[in-house]
């Protein structure tokens, strides 16, 4: 009987071990580690800098924006697998209706780059 | 005990548990963790069903790109607990109303499937839902959908400047 799961084999050995090494390590840290604690080092730790205000802040459109943007062009990138899996077979009709899909989304970037979408500052 | 039907218990089973903590997690960051665990275990559904391609677009685009917004959401809105349980109100009773709605849709579509599965042979087994397969229709029989993809991203890429940019 033909199975779907042959080649997923090694992705679940990866993943096995990735969780395994997630449960270990800080078990390992907090079980080994000498425990000297102090108020200092118990503080929350916030890049160094000492920490003011709650962590809950609202977040600013812009990561938003950004998000979103990058849903889009991830979506892009998706379809970029099967055709680059077929590159040779589809020649070069593949490649103009690659290039005819690209430059529509390239006339999007462009608009959002006009728009300063892209801009931190504003 | 065949594998398969053990890895299809075992990942159906994770997914209504985290679908659960989705909706009863008292925390929106909570119940936005249990979802990627949600779409995680689908995607190991997706690949007992060969559909290899839709488990790796599920990791990639939901488990990936589209929980980073709904947490850039959750952090915009900065949505605490939430305090009032239990309350009916009109957007509750929508919402109940239309799982109940897809419930009986998803009822009916299932007692219509036919108990024996096609038979595509091996032949049809060993490339079904590769990338491979996929791209290979997707750019002869399916080019037309394939290049209105694009302009449906175009307009979300608009949309979203339009709509977030302008209330800066």
């Amino acid at each position: 009987m033909i199975t779907p799961l042959a080649p997923y084999l090694p992705l679940a050995v990866v993943l096995l071990l990735a969780g395994l090494m997630a449960m270990a390590i800080p078990q390992l840290t907090t079980r080994l580690g000498p425990k000297r604690p102090s108020a200092i080092k118990s503080s929350p730790f916030e890049a160094g800098s000492e920490s003011s205000g709650p962590a809950r802040q609202r977040f600013a459109v812009k990561f938003y924006v950004v998000a979103l943007l990058f849903i889009v062009f991830d979506v892009e990138a998706v379809f970029l697998y099967p055709w680059a899996v077929n590159f040779q077979a589809l020649g070069w009709f593949g490649y103009v209706e690659m290039l005819v899909f690209a430059a529509t989304l390239i006339v999007g970037l462009i608009y959002v780059w006009k728009k300063g979408a892209l801009d931190w500052e504003s | 005990m065949n594998v398969e039907l053990v890895l299809f218990g075992a990942f159906a089973l994770l997914t209504l548990l985290s679908a659960g903590l989705v909706i009863l997690a008292r925390s929106p960051i909570n119940s936005a963790m249990a979802l990627v665990s949600t779409f995680f275990f689908l995607a190991g559904i997706y690949v007992l069903l060969w559909a290899h391609t839709v488990a790796v677009v599920q990791v990639l685009v939901y488990a990936g790109a589209i929980m980073v917004l709904f947490l850039f959401v959750i952090m915009l809105l900065n949505l605490g607990e939430s305090a009032h349980r239990g309350k009916p109100t009109l957007s509750r009773i929508l919402g109940g109303a239309s799982a109940v709605g897809l419930l009986g849709v998803l009822g009916i579509t299932l007692s219509r499937v036919p108990a024996q599965p096609a038979n595509l042979g091996p032949q049809a087994q060993a490339t079904f839902g590769t990338m491979a397969s996929i791209g290979q229709s997707i750019f002869t029989q399916w080019l037309l959908p394939f290049e209105a993809v694009s302009l449906l991203l175009l307009v979300a890429m608009v949309g979203a400047v339009v709509v977030a940019k302008s209330r800066i």
